[in-house]
């Protein structure tokens, strides 16, 4: 019961977020919504007895990549959103087919597929399992990244630089 | 107790206000953050299904996951700088180069 509870509390926190984020025309009122999902879906992921995943989401997400977010708007001095006018047609056909579609997945979600209840804390995640797992299993993948953040971090530094053309007219 | 179902519905859900976001916004770094939006609704679904069929390697996918977000706002953020600093404008309508 409290489980349930706190799923939807939870749920509830994600929704809104995301709605609150295309709501908002400001883009510091979309990132820091965007926090509040993000938050909220670290509650999730410890209802699911993921605290690993739970941990770096708040370290990783909400920390470090919404920093980062909000740093650029800040730089960037960004300010409320022009709206330009969109397509009547897209809007006509494409809401009701949008609103057909997703009900149909809610319902073929919740009514026909018989999916036994998930249990809080039915699958114990240590960081000794998931370490085994990523330094054993998966250590050629692992390395890998590494090189992936290696060329970002650079790709990063090269195109956020200025251009080097005035040195040359100096 | 909550059904797996819940928790799909809860990522697709997530995962729709993603996709109506990319549509709908016209500044460039909101756009970015409704893809933010959009990989941790597959990611809420890695952990949900890792739980229901008892296999961490869905928590390892969604450390993979997160990793490549990390990388691709870095680089994503990084090109927002420098179409900043030569078209002045976050708008995606402004910056219509390559538009017939």
């Amino acid at each position: 019961m409290l489980h349930l509870v706190l799923f939807l509390v939870f749920a509830l926190g994600c929704v809104a977020g995301a709605v609150n984020l295309l709501a908002q025309r400001h883009p510091i009122d979309s990132a820091l919504s965007l926090v509040v999902v993000m938050g909220s879906l670290a509650g999730e992921y410890l209802l699911l007895g993921a605290e690993f995943v739970a941990a770096i989401q708040v370290i990783v997400y909400a920390g470090a990549i919404m920093v980062l977010f909000v740093f650029v708007i800040m730089l960037l001095n960004a300010g409320v959103e022009e709206r330009t006018p969109g397509s009547r047609v897209a809007l006509l056909l494409g809401v009701p087919g949008m609103l057909i579609g997703s009900a149909l997945v809610v319902w073929l979600l919740l009514e026909r597929s018989p999916t036994p209840a998930v249990a809080a804390g039915a699958l114990p995640g240590p960081p000794q399992t998931i370490a085994w797992l990523l330094f054993h299993d998966y250590l050629l993948p692992f390395e890998v990244t590494s090189i992936l953040v290696l060329i970002a971090i650079m790709g990063a530094v090269v195109l956020a630089s200025p251009p080097a053309t005035t040195k040359k007219e100096s | 107790m909550v059904p797996l179902s819940c928790y799909l519905v809860l990522s697709g859900t997530l995962f729709a206000c993603g996709v109506v976001g990319f549509l709908i916004k016209r500044n460039i770094i909101t756009i970015f953050m409704s893809i933010e939006l959009m990989l941790n609704g597959a990611n809420l679904s890695f952990v949900a299904f890792a739980a229901q069929w008892k296999a961490l390697s869905g928590q390892i996918f969604v450390f993979f996951v997160m990793v490549v977000a990390a990388a691709e706002a870095a680089v994503g953020l990084a090109i927002i700088i420098a179409i900043f600093r030569t078209r002045e404008t976050l708008n995606v309508d402004r910056v219509n180069l390559l538009k017939l």
